[in-house]
């Protein structure tokens, strides 16, 4: 890493740039990659994992039907994981989450199909008891002082208790159609199909064209603060890469059956908490609490507002994560939702998050979450048995947290 | 022929650009009791770090014989093995177990089969604590025991493992009088049983009291060694020792032209966080527009928690005091409070209390007045990178590009950071705690010119520091801080360090503020 020899002597004499033209970073993609292994190491190693899978199940991991249904798969451990991330940089963790998925679903199907009222009403109230118990959470943790590892754990018993109590010990099924939808549901034929579903390909060049929008405008205002930016070629060879993975992936999705609406809620999910937690002044202090506790709360961070919310908004995902859940397996079970914070906390470590805090992304732990899912959905597909799958998942998480211990080591941290 | 204990000679110890020890030499007479004097930064603390081998053989340039024998200490097991034992300020026990388990912690009398025998800690626990004068249950757990009896306790955890040579670092610095002269009264004892005590100390009385011979360190220093008895020694010797240094060109030229007064603190009265005892008691200062004001004091004097406690109360309890902005009352309950009535504060620990080290130089100096960057909640993050780039000038902060982490800055750099994100918050009042500590020469020369800078542009500025050439140098007027008293306020044209050292070393002549902890159960023991 030649980048940080320089950063460590702090003072290293850097001869100043022409001011004209836009300062650039390297151009060879290979030195800026290696320059942030820490952060680009995630999305290499999905690559390299999705490759390995398509090899070894001659591309029938790839194929629309299988790429849907992953995405359908792990959509709840993605909201899951958006919260849990933000839980995390801030420090703490949250073990309940589990239990307030299959808490939240209870309370939606037995509002649904027990008391017979519209499926609007089940979502809502779901989202309510999330909101409540995050701010029960919330309450321990920040104003009481009490280590969110207790409270939580607290919590995962306490709900789980209220689970088996709101369903009398036994699942409740099926939704009313209109509640399945929103797991289950497709957008297509909106335009027609011709063999394929022209809407969701029209929705992939949008989400593409709205990429290559922003990071010309984010381009155009760093040049314009007088900032470094990628070099040219970079910058265009990203833009076209994400195009083309989207494309590809939109175009998969409208061989199979379409765009699925879990699939956008999760979209709008990643897209809005990736601003919250990079552009807002919450996010900020979420980073500065995680990153010094100490410092932040002598800069005038209210602490104890910040992690108040940080729990509600946890309970809040978790809500909608329930609601998916239970849309997709039609009904309420006592036992829903188990280890699920598991795959969540999983999925914010392997995507770069930082065991003491400070440091961590939404969109690592997307990928992070992602990058768990291809490897379970591919060791299904290849016929592993189970216990082989839990040890390679366990081995996963153990050797990526380790790998973010060496490189915090190796760039001279304590 | 004298008999020493110890021989230390040319002891020189460096620090990545910092020499803390050049050329010392000390000696300790078998039996006596040897005081070490010298300001807070001056060496001591590290020189006692080098005897007891917390920084190894080899990491140093010099001797050290011990006892006879040429020492080569790896550790601190090694120099506890030679029979070396030291007492540090922070005590080194552990609450929640009894007196008898800390005593003999790591040193476990054991019994048959490995186990550990209790009966016989126990017992031996006892005759500990009747020869330190501590008439406790060795099983009591060390939590209930107040400061003074805690001390005892690590008294007599080093006579468990045959010390022939006692180091007290600052023993009475948080006990009160009568704890102090319970200690100083065992230290007697222990020196006609024989004993060799080091003691590093501010108070100059009990080093008048007790010491036969006192070696004075300044800026690393050994500057001279004196025997106590014999002419008498008085505490303006000492002084002048320790503070014997001209001031030369280390600080920038300035003009003072105060204007109104912007902050005045009154009858401010802060109690320790855990222990019942004031750590600041009924301190008044004000500051003007315009001018530099110096907080001078020891260490445990409360500089810092007098800051701290007016900067939003984030430190101990509050008790008592007011805070008036320009004639006007105000509250300062939280900092968030505090940032808004226009008060900052520097923290003299930028590492554990004034960055976020994992993040990048801008978003450490945005963090305390993010809301100026900010519409709706939402930051401008490029107008951020404007700002950090703008205060990368001006304060001349060394670091390839704001997005550097804080983490990998130089001592004096970090601190420029700090001070720029308080600059950034728009302050009125700008509080710095040992704002140079640390930072080398040029840097500190950099940062006077900074503060020179933010009271010519009309801002208020209360500096705290160890060094005092260094508020001579700065100030228009220093108040002296003892034992959490104002003991003075000296204009800086009638300041000379002497003065100011005898205010800081006066001892409170009222009522003692510290009533925690009293030995009155132990007075009928010999003292």
């Amino acid at each position: 890493m030649s980048g940080t020899g320089d950063l460590l002597k702090g003072a290293a004499p850097r001869t100043p740039k022409a001011p004209s033209g836009p300062k650039t970073g390297s151009a060879n993609p290979l030195v800026a990659m290696s320059q942030n292994l820490r952060t680009s190491g995630i999305y290499i190693a999905f690559v390299l994992v999705v490759a390995l899978f398509a090899l070894l199940t001659d591309g029938l991991s790839l194929s629309p039907g299988n790429i849907t249904n992953i995405l359908l798969q792990y959509s709840y451990v993605l909201v899951l994981a958006i919260g849990m991330v933000i839980v995390i940089i801030a420090g703490h963790i949250d073990l309940s989450v589990g239990s307030v998925v299959a808490l939240t679903g209870a309370v939606s199907a037995k509002i649904v199909i027990s008391g017979g009222q519209p499926w609007w009403v089940g979502i809502l109230a779901a989202l309510a008891v999330g909101l409540v118990i995050g701010a029960w959470q919330g309450f321990w943790v920040a104003f009481v002082g009490i280590p969110a590892f207790i409270v939580t754990l607290a919590g995962m018993l306490l709900f789980r208790g209220l689970t088996f109590y709101v369903l009398d010990n036994v699942s409740l099924s099926p939704f009313p159609a209109e509640y399945t939808q929103v797991s289950t549901g497709f957008l297509n034929g909106l335009l027609g199909g011709y063999g394929y579903d022209a809407f969701t390909l029209l929705i992939g060049v949008l989400a593409v064209v709205g990429y290559a929008v922003s990071q010309v405008r984010t381009r155009i205002a760093r040049t314009r603060y007088d900032q470094v930016v990628d070099a040219m070629p970079l910058f265009v060879l990203r833009i076209v890469l994400v195009g083309v993975v989207v494309m590809a992936l939109a175009w998969q999705l409208a061989h199979s059956r379409g765009l699925p609406v879990v699939l956008i809620i999760l979209a709008v999910l990643i897209l809005a908490y990736s601003v919250v937690t990079r552009s807002t002044v919450f996010g900020r202090q979420v980073y500065a609490i995680g990153g010094n506790l100490a410092a932040a709360q002598l800069s005038g961070v209210n602490v104890r507002k910040v992690n108040f919310w940080i729990f509600v908004n946890m309970g809040f995902l978790a809500a909608i994560a329930g609601v998916i859940f239970s849309s997709r397996s039609n009904g309420a079970q006592p036992s829903a939702g188990n280890s699920f914070e598991l795959d969540a906390i999983a999925a914010a470590f392997i995507g770069g998050a930082a065991v003491t805090g400070g440091i961590g992304t939404v969109r690592g732990a997307m990928v992070g979450g992602l990058l768990v899912g291809v490897i379970s959905n591919g060791m299904q597909l290849l016929g592993l048995e189970q216990y082989l799958q839990q040890v390679i998942k366990g081995l996963v998480l153990l050797l990526a947290v380790a790998f973010d211990v060496y490189n915090k080591r190796r760039a001279g941290g304590r | 022929m004298t008999d020493n204990i110890l021989d230390m000679r040319s002891i020189t110890k460096t620090f990545p650009g910092v020499k803390a020890l050049s050329d010392v030499s000390l000696s300790v007479a078998r039996g006596e009791v040897h005081a070490i004097c010298g300001e807070n930064g001056a060496g001591k603390s590290t020189l006692m770090k080098v005897l007891s081998g917390v920084y190894p053989h080899g990491s140093y340039d010099g001797e050290i014989v011990f006892d006879g024998q040429v020492s080569q200490f790896q550790g601190i097991s090694d120099s506890e093995r030679a029979g070396i034992a030291i007492i540090h300020q922070e005590l080194a026990l552990v609450p929640f177990l009894s007196i008898a388990e800390n005593l003999f912690l790591g040193n476990e009398r054991k019994g048959r089969g490995g186990l550990i025998d209790w009966n016989r800690a126990n017992g031996e626990a006892s005759k500990l604590l009747a020869r330190v004068g501590l008439d406790e249950n060795p099983t009591t757990p060390i939590g209930q025991l107040g400061v003074g009896k805690q001390q005892l306790v690590e008294i007599a955890k080093a006579l468990s493992k045959d010390v022939k040579l006692l180091i007290l670092d600052e023993p009475t610095a948080a006990l009160n009088d009568t704890d102090s002269e319970h200690l100083l009264g065992l230290l007697r004892q222990l020196r006609t049983e024989g004993m060799t005590s080091i003691m590093i100390s501010h108070k100059l009385n009990e080093i008048e009291a007790i010491a036969d011979t006192t070696t004075i360190i300044r800026d690393g220093r050994s500057i001279e060694t004196f025997a106590m008895a014999g002419e008498a020694v008085s505490q303006e010797r000492i002084i002048r020792g320790m503070v014997g240094r001209d001031l030369d060109s280390r600080f920038p030229d300035r003009t003072s032209n105060p204007g109104a007064e912007v902050l005045r603190i009154e009858d401010w009265t802060v109690r320790h966080p855990l222990q019942d005892r004031l750590v600041v008691d009924g301190a008044s200062l004000n500051v003007r527009a315009g001018e530099v004001i110096g907080i001078a004091g020891l260490m445990g004097a409360g500089r810092t928690e007098l800051a701290m406690s007016v900067f939003g109360r984030s430190y101990g309890r509050y008790v008592g005091g007011q805070l008036y902005k320009a004639g006007t009352p105000i509250q300062a309950r939280s900092v968030q409070e505090a940032i808004r009535q226009g008060i900052a504060y520097a923290t003299e620990d930028r590492k554990k209390y004034g960055l976020n080290l994992i993040d990048d130089i801008k978003r450490n100096i945005s963090a305390a007045a993010l809301d100026k960057l900010a519409a709706r909640g939402f930051v401008n993050a490029q107008e951020e990178i404007r700002v950090a780039e703008d205060s990368k000038k001006s304060m001349n902060i060394k670091a390839p590009t704001v997005m550097s982490l804080t983490g990998k800055l130089s001592g004096g750099n970090q601190q420029k950071v700090v001070l720029s994100k308080w600059i950034y918050s728009d302050p009125d009042v700008l509080i710095l705690d040992e704002p140079t500590r640390g930072i080398d020469v040029g840097a500190k020369f950099e940062i006077y010119t900074i503060i020179n800078r933010l009271v010519a542009a009309g801002k208020a500025v209360i500096v705290i520091s160890s060094e005092l050439p260094e508020l001579l140098g700065i100030c228009d007027r220093i108040y002296t801080l003892a034992f959490g008293r104002i003991t003075g306020e000296v204009d800086v044209a009638d300041a000379t360090q002497e003065r100011l050292m005898s205010l800081m070393t006066l001892e409170k002549s009222t009522a003692t503020t510290g009533t925690s902890t009293t030995l009155d159960d132990t007075q009928e023991h010999p003292a």
